[in-house]
C-alpha cells in the first residue's frame, strides 16, 4: 500500500472507487430484497429479510478510505450500520448475505442478523448497541500489542455515539495504554431524527481527542482521498506503537435511518442526491484521466455480478431448523 | 395519593394502545407543569414506537425533550429532577439498552428512597419498549421485565390492552415511587408491524386511572388459569376463544403489574381452576413464570390438581431468523400446547 501524505496515487484511487461501487451495489440489492415482500403496506417482520435494516448509502468513503489500509489480520468493530465496512474489510459476501437473509450458511447461521455480523476470518464484528463496539476494539488491540504484532483495531461509530460513556472511557483507556486503535466517527449529521446540533456540544468530535491527549482529525465533505490520507496516518501511528488516534469524517446518510423511515424530520432531503459521493468521485477520477466511462461500467458490472451471486447464494441456503433453536448458547 | 378505578360508564371511543398511552401523558402534562418527557427521538419523531406522537406540538421542546444518545446522563438527570420534586418521564428506547445505564436505574432510581430512610422520593416514570416477534435480533427483542422486577425499589407495570395503557400511565405518573412502564411493540397497534386486533379497543375519555398492582381477569373460565402479561395476553385470549369451541373453559389473568404482584388474584384463579399455565415472553429461569408458580406453591400446593406448566422464552438469546425466533417465542401454538398439557 503506497501511503503518502500527498494523497493516494492513481492505482489506489481506482481501488477506492471500486470499493465504494461494490458497497453501494450491495446496499441497493439489499434495499430491493428487503422491500420485495413487506406488503401489503409495510410490515417490518415480513419478507425474506425481516427486521430492522440500516443501510449505509453515502457513507462509502469512510469504509473505502479507512479499510484500504487494513489487512484481514486487522480488526474492525462496527455498528448497526455495518455493511459498507464489512465489505471494504473483505468479508465474504456470500456468508454475509446469507446471514442477512437468516440462513444456515450465514456467518452466524441465522442467529445474528444484519446488526450482528461476526467474521473470524476478517476479525470483523458489530453491535446494535450504540458505542458498544468501541470497548471490544480495545481488547483486540490489547491482544495484538501483547503478542508483539503490528496489527491494529479500528473501531467505528456514528457521531451520535460520541456522547455515550463507552466512547469516552474507551478513548481514555486506549490513550493511557497506548493501544493500537484507530477510532473512527462517521458523522452523518443525524442520530435517527436528532441532528448533531441537538446532540453534541462541540462542532467537531476531533476536538474531543485533545481531552485524552491523542491526535484528532476531521475530514470534511465526505472526501475519500482525504479519508484515505488521514486514516493512513492514524493506522501508521498505531502500527508503530504510538497509540490511538481519532478520525471523524463528515459523511452523509443518503437514505433513512432504517428502511421504512419517512424522514419527515429532515429538511435537506431534496439536496441529498447532489451529495452522493460516488458520482462525484467518478467525475473527479474521470477528469484526472484515471477512469473512463468504459472502466466505470466494467466496475459496476463486476460489482453487480458479485453481489447478485451472493444474493442467489443466500436465497439458496436453507432456513435454520426450528429444532436447533437452542444451539450455540455455550461453547 | 388516591387512585381510583374510574371506569367511564358509556365509553365507546376506540384507540390503539399507543394513542391511549399518549393520551394519559398529555392529560397529566396538562394537569401538572412538573411533568416532562425526555428521551431519544421523542420530539419530532414522536417516539420510534409512537409513545409520544403529538406531544411536542402541544407542549413544546421544553417539556418534550430529545436527548443525546447518553442514557446514563439523561436517566440520571430524571432521577435528580425527581428528587427535586419534578415528575420526569424518561424513555429508554428499547429495554435491551438498559445495559448502558443500569446503574442509574437500579442503584439510584430504585434505591434512593430506601437509602434516605424515606426522606427522598423519586417520582419518575421510566418508559421502555419491549418484546420481539419481528426479527429484530438478540439485542432488540427482549422483554427483560423479570430483571426490573427482580431489583427492589421500582414498580413495574406492563399494559396489554389500550385502556390499561392509559390508566396505568396516569397511575405511574402520579405515583411517588419510580415506576417502570414497559410497552410491548406488538401491543401498540403500530401501522408497520403485524398486530392483534386487541391492540385497538375502547378507551375511556377524560381522567382514567388503573391502580398499579391489581391484576385483571380478562376472560373468565373454569378449567384452566392462564396467568400472563403483555402481548401474551392477546395470544392467550385468542387461544381461549379457540378452545372454547372445544368446550374448554380458559380463564386469562392479565397481571398488568409485576411489582407489586397481585398474588391474591393468582391464588383466586388457581383456586377456582386447579390448573395453571404461566405464559411469559421473558427468559424461562429466575423470572416471572417461576414467581407465579411459587406464589401458588408457597400458599397451598394443594390448589394444583396437576403440575403447572410454564410457556416461556427458553434460556437462549432471541434468534434473528424467523423460523428460530418463532420456535422460542411463546406464541399461540405453544400456549395451546401448554393448556392441553395441564388438561391431560
Ligand atoms: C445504547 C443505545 N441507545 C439507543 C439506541 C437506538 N439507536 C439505534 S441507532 C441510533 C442512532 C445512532 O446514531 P449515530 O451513532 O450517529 O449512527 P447512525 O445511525 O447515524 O449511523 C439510536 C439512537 C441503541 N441502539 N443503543
Amino acid at each position: 500500500m503506497s501511503s503518502t501524505d500527498s494523497g493516494p496515487g492513481a492505482e489506489v484511487r481506482r481501488g477506492l472507487y471500486e470499493t465504494m461501487v461494490l458497497c453501494r451495489t450491495y446496499e441497493e440489492a439489499i434495499l430491493r430484497e428487503y422491500h420485495a415482500d413487506k406488503g401489503p403496506g409495510f410490515d417490518i417482520g415480513k419478507g425474506l429479510v425481516p427486521g430492522e435494516m440500516h443501510l449505509s448509502a453515502g457513507q462509502e468513503p469512510v469504509a473505502a478510505g479507512v479499510c484500504a489500509h487494513l489487512t484481514s489480520d486487522d480488526a474492525v468493530t462496527a455498528t448497526h450500520r455495518p455493511h459498507h465496512l464489512a465489505i471494504a474489510h473483505g468479508m465474504d459476501l456470500e456468508a454475509m448475505t446469507a446471514e442477512i437473509f437468516g440462513r444456515v450458511d450465514g456467518l452466524g447461521r441465522g442467529r445474528g442478523g444484519h446488526m450482528h455480523l461476526f467474521d473470524p476470518a476478517t476479525h470483523f464484528s458489530c453491535s446494535g448497541i450504540i458505542a458498544e463496539g468501541y470497548p471490544p476494539a480495545l481488547g483486540m488491540a490489547f491482544a495484538f500489542q501483547r503478542r508483539g504484532t503490528d496489527r491494529v483495531a479500528v473501531a467505528v461509530t456514528g457521531e451520535g455515539a460520541a456522547n455515550q460513556g463507552a466512547f469516552h472511557e474507551s478513548l481514555n483507556l486506549a490513550a493511557l495504554w497506548r493501544l493500537p486503535v484507530v477510532f473512527v466517527v462517521e458523522d452523518n449529521d443525524w442520530g435517527i431524527s436528532v441532528p448533531r446540533s441537538a446532540s453534541t456540544a462541540v462542532p467537531s468530535n476531533a476536538t474531543r481527542a485533545a481531552a485524552y491527549g491523542i491526535p484528532g482529525e476531521r475530514v470534511e465533505d465526505n472526501d475519500v482521498d482525504a479519508v484515505w490520507a488521514a486514516a493512513g496516518r492514524a493506522v501508521a501511528r498505531a502500527r508503530a506503537g504510538d497509540g490511538p488516534s481519532l478520525l471523524e469524517v463528515h459523511t452523509v446518510r443518503l437514505w433513512g435511518h432504517f428502511e421504512g423511515d419517512a424522514q419527515g424530520y429532515r429538511p435537506e432531503l431534496a439536496e441529498l442526491p447532489g451529495r452522493d459521493p460516488i458520482p462525484r468521485y467518478a467525475a473527479r477520477l474521470t477528469d484526472a484521466g484515471i477512469l473512463d466511462a468504459a472502466a466505470i461500467d466494467r466496475m459496476k458490472a463486476a460489482a453487480s455480478e458479485r453481489v447478485e451471486a451472493a444474493v442467489a447464494f443466500a436465497k439458496a441456503s436453507a432456513l435454520p431448523d426450528p429444532s436447533d433453536a437452542l444451539d450455540f448458547v455455550f461453547a | 395519593m388516591t387512585i381510583t378505578d374510574t371506569t367511564a360508564p358509556q365509553a365507546t371511543r376506540r384507540l390503539n394502545t399507543s394513542k391511549a398511552m399518549v393520551e394519559a401523558i398529555a392529560q397529566e402534562m396538562r394537569a401538572n407543569p412538573e411533568v416532562f418527557y425526555l428521551g431519544e427521538d421523542v420530539g419530532r419523531y414522536g417516539g420510534i414506537f409512537s409513545s409520544t406522537t403529538g406531544l411536542l406540538d402541544e407542549f413544546g421542546p421544553n417539556r418534550v425533550i430529545d436527548t443525546p444518545i447518553s442514557e446514563t446522563a439523561f436517566l440520571g438527570l430524571a432521577v435528580g429532577a425527581a428528587t427535586e420534586g419534578m415528575r420526569p418521564i424518561a424513555e429508554l428506547m428499547f429495554a435491551d439498552f438498559v445495559g448502558v445505564c443500569l446503574d442509574q436505574v437500579y442503584n439510584h432510581m430504585a434505591k434512593i428512597h430506601f437509602e434516605s430512610g424515606g426522606h427522598v422520593r423519586v417520582p419518575m416514570v421510566l418508559t421502555t419498549a419491549v418484546g420481539g416477534g419481528y426479527s429484530d435480533g438478540a439485542q432488540h427483542s427482549q422483554t427483560l421485565w423479570g430483571l426490573f422486577a427482580h431489583l427492589p425499589g421500582m414498580k413495574v407495570v406492563v399494559p396489554a390492552l389500550p385502556a390499561d395503557a392509559k390508566g396505568l400511565m396516569a397511575a405511574a405518573i402520579r405515583d411517588d415511587s419510580p415506576v417502570v412502564y414497559m410497552f410491548h411493540k406488538g401491543v401498540m397497534g403500530l401501522p408497520w408491524m403485524a398486530k392483534n386486533p386487541r391492540s385497538v379497543d375502547v378507551v375511556p375519555e377524560g381522567e382514567y386511572v388503573v391502580p398499579i398492582g391489581r391484576a385483571n381477569v380478562v376472560r373468565e373460565g373454569s378449567d384452566v388459569s392462564v396467568v400472563t402479561i403483555s402481548l401474551s395476553v392477546h395470544h392467550a385470549l385468542d387461544v381461549a376463544e379457540k378452545l372454547a369451541g372445544e368446550g374448554v373453559s380458559v380463564e386469562v389473568l392479565d397481571l398488568r403489574s409485576l411489582v407489586p404482584l397481585d398474588r391474591e388474584a393468582i391464588l383466586a384463579s388457581v383456586a377456582k381452576t386447579g390448573r395453571l399455565v404461566a405464559v411469559d415472553e421473558d427468559y424461562h429461569s429466575f423470572g416471572m413464570s417461576g414467581e407465579v408458580v411459587a406464589t401458588v406453591a408457597e400458599h397451598d400446593p394443594g390448589l394444583f390438581r396437576v403440575a403447572p406448566e410454564r410457556v416461556t422464552l427458553p434460556d437462549v438469546p432471541i434468534p434473528y431468523a424467523h423460523s428460530l425466533e418463532y420456535a422460542v417465542l411463546p406464541r399461540h401454538d405453544r400456549i395451546e400446547a401448554g393448556i392441553r398439557a395441564v388438561l391431560r
